[in-house]
């Protein structure tokens, strides 16, 4: 067995580069931050993929032929009790390593991209230092060897996705989508934490080694009814999985991933696409031997899962705001990867979806990066966010257009690229459980392709429009990660997932099945054809295809009134209805005492200052007397 | 030797300094400075090195994993403030005293490790001695200030008396057991009215080293007016000694009327922790501010004691541990605006984030530290003690510390509005602090983070903390 320890350097080297530019920053050159920053990450990535290659082809298999759990490094952090305690460390297994690559590269590339990006921005330093607080929060959770540390990291990705999302705070949208992002997900989170108490409470243990073994306690204990004819052990999951859904923006809980789009560009593509948003995905998966034994719990991601992906994709293509679509549309494609866990099974070839699911999440980060950044450098180009403003951009900018169509094919899955391998078999995983589902997603399948190609044509083709300053290409350090995105989002697809990260960590053979691979091919090239006849050119055909579905498409461009929704139950019910009582049971009764109490303290402390009157022989007398009086009392009280 | 290697090689230094001390002209006294800094850096990592436990002279000196622990967290203390100090030892009035100043500190500290290392009481009393006059003539090192003379007259006359009554306890323990050595006399406590009256004594001394109430009032007057560093070294060093000598004794010496004691300290406690806030919820002056508030400190560090428990000595340390690193900041930060500016009041910190930022921080840490917020050291600190003192089911007195928390929240709050939300038309000016105050500050500050966040300093204390029983 190799020695794993080294892998908390992936860790640590985040850190102290946070510290270091989080610190010092501001007396560097801003680039000196930015490359401290991008140079401990690609040590970060190398890291990660010699830990990958080692875990993977080396040591990572146990006796029987399956992946193990390792642990490579523990340490106990906090001593609560005897039985409970809290540790740190680094847990390696198929689906931690897999998300170390996706992290470090997608990370890695973005802080390169970043250098180019931000330049001459206000805050260069601090931007670099806070996206290396997010690389080791996001890693830290991924490595988390046990429910707790998994949370307090989980509470740090959402504290350092907060200081991006509101990077430009000086912009009050930018600091109402932080504030909104940080809220909503704090209010999933507490369903998070009573999941975890719950867990903890039934086991007896955070550990995810003894929770997801085979004779793990968590599926002996808190099986019994519990409330609504559901076990704790059912409750316990569908709270965790709320915490899930919040932060990986699953309806209803999504409001937020649109606005943090006012975040930079660079983080969009970091935090709202392939990293923390997945968060959610990976939890559910770290726990699904759990999930697995609790029926309900497990349909609730896949019911869940399936409705985010279908409502997104509807809202994706009536929107203009091109990061908007691109947040919708992960959105759609992470309920796509819930989806394909909740219909998994678990063991060998039953977990189908579970792979299905991490495969997507795999190929998804890439093209979907790389959809982001280049949509950073087209923005860099126009300075606007709405495709309006966009149109035959195809010339000026070549390296973008030809990235940005590998990754629209990826997205849309076209054989052989990558999405095509991971969506497959997420259909098919659906296609297994059932046939309602399985139309659902391939409609999904056949939008996505849609929206994709209506925002791409909207970008490159279409009218000339006339800029003021003639757009060009990017820099190198943003072409740079665009091409080296644009490989993974071109064969990240050939990866034999299947034999590297399973539910039980059996490898199995996959095949293309062709009665599922040629319908969603076909709903594919059917979203491009129809993209294709409707935005090549500029016409009036959407104008009136949108106006022929008159409600409808006014309540998708709507978001469907989510917001409103929320904006109604909190100020006109929970506001009215509960804040105003409490507030005034607060600022007549609570603070009524606590005045009443800092009155008597007062009061009191007034008194008691005038026996400190700075004469010695008085301290004497008190000192004299104070000794005896105590004498006196315990002679008394111990003779007696 | 090996044994007393603590006290043999502090007892080198100040004779080296003494020596130099002599041999240096009086305007290139500044010249010993660093020397005397890395020698007590040094002592302190010698300190650290594995050492020999063992006797000496018949048992009256003793030396345990748990007593060389205990040196150490001293050692450290006293290098932050030698590092604190510089900057204000610098000053034309004090370059011809710079000697003097580290010697005397360095005997304090000598007699402390005696004290904390004896094993009879004869040695015990000899090191508190130690430890207290040369304390007396550094409170008073700015004789021509009138603060400054009264500190020390109080102190030395005060502690005369205190020390007068812990002697006639003594007396009257060798009285009624005919011996002084600890393990001889802890078997023939046996809760006579003579022993309680003893005890009684012995306590009052001892309280009046940690400055409970009320046997505290000296404390105010001569933190006040002693300068910054001596009496962070006094609300800090001395205090924290006093307590682990006391911890000892009260665990190994009176054992058997642990009842009676814990009665006692309850009492005290609650007395100690309330009048102690009370008192500093209406301080201008930060000095006699952070006395005040360091009374209730000492108040909440017996909820550990009381019970008799291993957690109880645990705790006490980790406690201990834990207001070293938080005080000495405030006392740093204190004593380098004293220093630059001479302004020593709550009022005019107004505004100081402004003007001085890392001051400011430094100093918010520090007092939040104490408040005990987490997730600093402050706060694991006093949820130890808590939880000991809840162990052993004094939940009334818990709760009454609880309470006391959030007054004494309250008055640290008042500072750090001060220097965060105040508005002043005449702020402290920005000023650039020396290497050394930030190397202090930074030793700090890294105590306050680390310690609380690195648990196996914990279960280091309470490995050790076995050694007692």
């Amino acid at each position: 067995m190799i020695d794993f320890s080294y892998t908390v350097l992936i860790l640590l080297i985040p850190l102290v580069v946070f510290v270091v530019v989080g610190l010092f920053g501001n007396r560097f050159k801003p680039i000196v931050s930015g490359l401290v920053g991008t140079t401990g990450l690609f040590i970060g990535w190398v890291l990660s993929i010699f830990t990958a290659y080692n875990y993977f082809f080396v040591s990572g298999k146990g006796a029987e032929g399956a992946f193990v759990k390792v642990l490579a490094f523990s340490m106990r952090w906090l001593n609560l009790t005897d039985k409970l305690h809290i540790d740190m460390g680094v847990l390696l297994d198929p689906i931690s390593v897999m998300m170390l690559i996706v992290i470090t590269t997608v990370s890695f590339m973005v802080h390169l991209y970043s250098i180019g990006y931000m330049a001459g921005e206000k805050g260069f330093s601090r931007f670099f230092a806070t996206l290396s607080l997010f690389s080791f929060s996001m890693l830290g959770l991924v490595v988390a060897t046990n429910i707790f540390q998994m949370y307090i990291f989980w509470e740090l990705v959402g504290v350092s996705s907060y200081l991006l999302i509101g990077f430009y705070y000086t912009k009050d949208s930018a600091v109402a989508a932080s504030k909104k992002a940080f809220i909503v997900t704090r209010f999933a989170d507490l369903g998070f934490l009573i999941g975890i108490l719950m867990l903890s409470y039934a086991t007896g243990t955070f550990d995810f080694i003894k929770l997801t073994a085979p004779d793990s306690p968590a599926l002996t204990s808190g099986q019994g009814v519990w409330f609504l004819g559901l076990s704790t052990m059912t409750w316990s999951m569908i709270f965790i999985f709320m915490g899930g859904a919040g932060k990986s923006a699953m309806f209803p809980l999504h409001i937020w991933l649109p606005d943090a789009m006012e975040g930079p560009t660079p983080v969009s593509a970091l935090i709202h696409a392939a990293t923390m948003v997945v968060a959610g995905v990976y939890l559910v998966a770290r726990l699904f031997p759990i999930y697995h034994m609790n029926a309900v719990a497990l349909d609730v991601v896949m019911y869940v899962g399936a409705f985010s992906s279908i409502f997104a994709a509807v809202v994706a293509c009536t929107q203009y705001d091109i990061k908007r679509v691109l947040a919708y549309s992960t959105m759609s494609q992470i309920g796509m990867m819930m989806f394909a866990l909740g219909v998994s099974g678990y063991g060998g070839e039953e977990g189908l979806g579970f792979m299905a699911s991490m495969f997507h999440l795999f190929t998804h980060a890439f093209f979907k990066a790389l959809l982001f950044l280049g949509a950073g450098a087209i923005i860099h180009a126009v300075h606007s966010n709405v495709m309006q403003d966009m149109g035959g951009l195809r010339k000026h900018m070549p390296i973008t257009h030809a990235t940005f169509l590998i990754a629209c094919l990826a997205i849309a899955g076209i054989p052989p690229l990558s999405g095509f391998f991971s969506k497959d078999e997420i259909l098919a995983a659906g296609h297994m459980k059932s046939m309602f589902l399985f139309i659902v997603e391939l409609t999904v399948s056949g939008l996505t392709a849609f929206y994709m190609f209506r925002l791409y044509y909207n970008i490159f083709w279409g009218k000339n429009t006339h800029y003021h300053h003639t757009p060009h290409e990017a820099p190198l350090t943003m072409t740079l990660p665009l091409m080296i995105l644009a490989l993974g989002a071109l064969f990240a697809g050939l990866v034999p997932f299947a034999s590297l990260v399973t539910s039980d960590g059996m490898p199995f053979e996959t095949h293309i099945e062709l009665g599922v691979a040629i319908p969603a091919v076909l709903a594919g090239l059917i979203g491009i054809t129809i993209a294709t006849l409707m935005y090549r050119k500029e016409t009036n055909v959407p104008e009136r295809i949108f106006n022929t579905l008159g409600g409808f498409s006014k309540a998708a461009f709507n978001k469907f009134y989510i917001d409103e929704v929320y904006l109604f139950i909190t100020k006109k019910i929970l506001f009215n209805y509960v804040s105003r009582p409490v507030a005034w049971f607060d600022r007549h009764i609570v603070d009524g005492a606590m005045n009443g109490m800092a009155y008597v303290t007062n009061e009191a402390s007034d008194r008691v200052k005038k026996l400190q009157s700075g004469q010695v022989q008085q301290y004497a007398l008190v000192f004299v007397s104070g000794a005896l009086l105590l004498a006196l009392l315990f002679i008394y009280l111990w003779t007696n | 030797m090996l044994i007393m290697r603590h006290e043999l090689l502090l007892v080198a230094i100040a004779v080296i300094l003494l020596i130099v001390e002599i041999f240096l002209p009086n305007e290139r006294k500044r010249l010993i400075i660093i020397p005397s800094l890395l020698l007590m850096a040094g002592v302190t990592i010698i300190g650290f090195l594995p050492g020999t436990t063992g006797e000496l002279f018949g048992g009256m000196y003793r030396n345990t994993q748990l007593t060389i622990l205990l040196k150490n967290i001293l050692n450290i203390g006293v290098l932050i403030i030698f590092v604190q100090s510089v900057d204000w030892l610098k000053k034309d009035e004090n370059k011809e005293k710079i000697s003097e100043f580290y010697i005397l500190m360095l005997s304090t500290l000598i007699g402390m490790n005696y004290m904390i290392s004896s094993g009879d009481f004869l040695m015990f009393y000899l090191g508190l001695e130690l430890a207290t006059i040369p304390i007396a003539a550094l409170a008073a090192w700015e004789r021509y200030k009138e603060k400054s003379a009264e500190a020390g007259v109080k102190l030395i006359f005060t502690s005369a008396l205190s020390s007068g009554i812990l002697l006639y306890g003594l007396s009257m323990i060798y009285g009624t057991t005919g011996t002084l050595y600890f393990t001889d006399v802890a078997p023939l406590i046996n809760g006579a009215p003579l022993q309680v009256l003893a005890f009684i004594f012995f306590f009052a001394g001892m309280a009046f080293k940690i400055s409970l109430v009320p046997f505290h009032l000296w404390t105010a007057d001569v933190y006040e007016g002693a300068p910054v560093n001596v009496t962070s070294f006094l609300s800090v060093i001395s205090k924290a000694a006093a307590v682990f000598i006391f911890t000892i004794i009260l665990y190994t010496v009176f054992a058997k009327i642990a009842v009676l004691w814990s009665q006692v300290l309850y009492v005290i406690t609650i007395l100690t922790i309330t009048l102690g806030n009370l008192f500093a919820l209406r301080q201008q002056n930060l000095k006699r501010f952070l006395a005040f508030s360091s009374i209730a400190q000492a108040g909440f560090i017996l909820l550990g004691i009381i019970g008799q428990s291993q957690i109880g000595m645990t705790t006490v340390i980790y406690f201990a541990l834990v207001y070293i690193f938080s005080n000495l900041a405030a006392f740093g930060v204190v004593g380098i605006i004293a220093n630059r500016t001479g302004k020593e009041n709550i009022d005019d910190y107004d505004g100081l984030y402004r003007t001085n930022p890392n001051l400011s921080l430094v100093m918010m840490l520090a007092l939040f530290s104490l408040a005990g917020i987490p997730p600093l050291a402050g706060f694991f600190g006093k949820f130890f003690l808590f939880a000991a003192a809840a162990k052993q089911g004094y939940y009334i007195l818990v709760l009454i510390a609880l309470i006391n928390t959030i007054v004494s929240l309250y008055y640290y709050l008042l500072v750090i509005k001060a220097m965060l939300l105040n508005n002043s038309d005449r702020p402290i000016a920005h000023f650039k602090s020396d290497g050394f105050t930030r190397l202090g500050l930074l030793m700090c500050v890294f105590g306050i983070v680390v310690v609380g966040f690195i648990s196996a300093i914990y279960e280091m204390v309470l490995n050790l903390s076995f050694g007692l029983f």
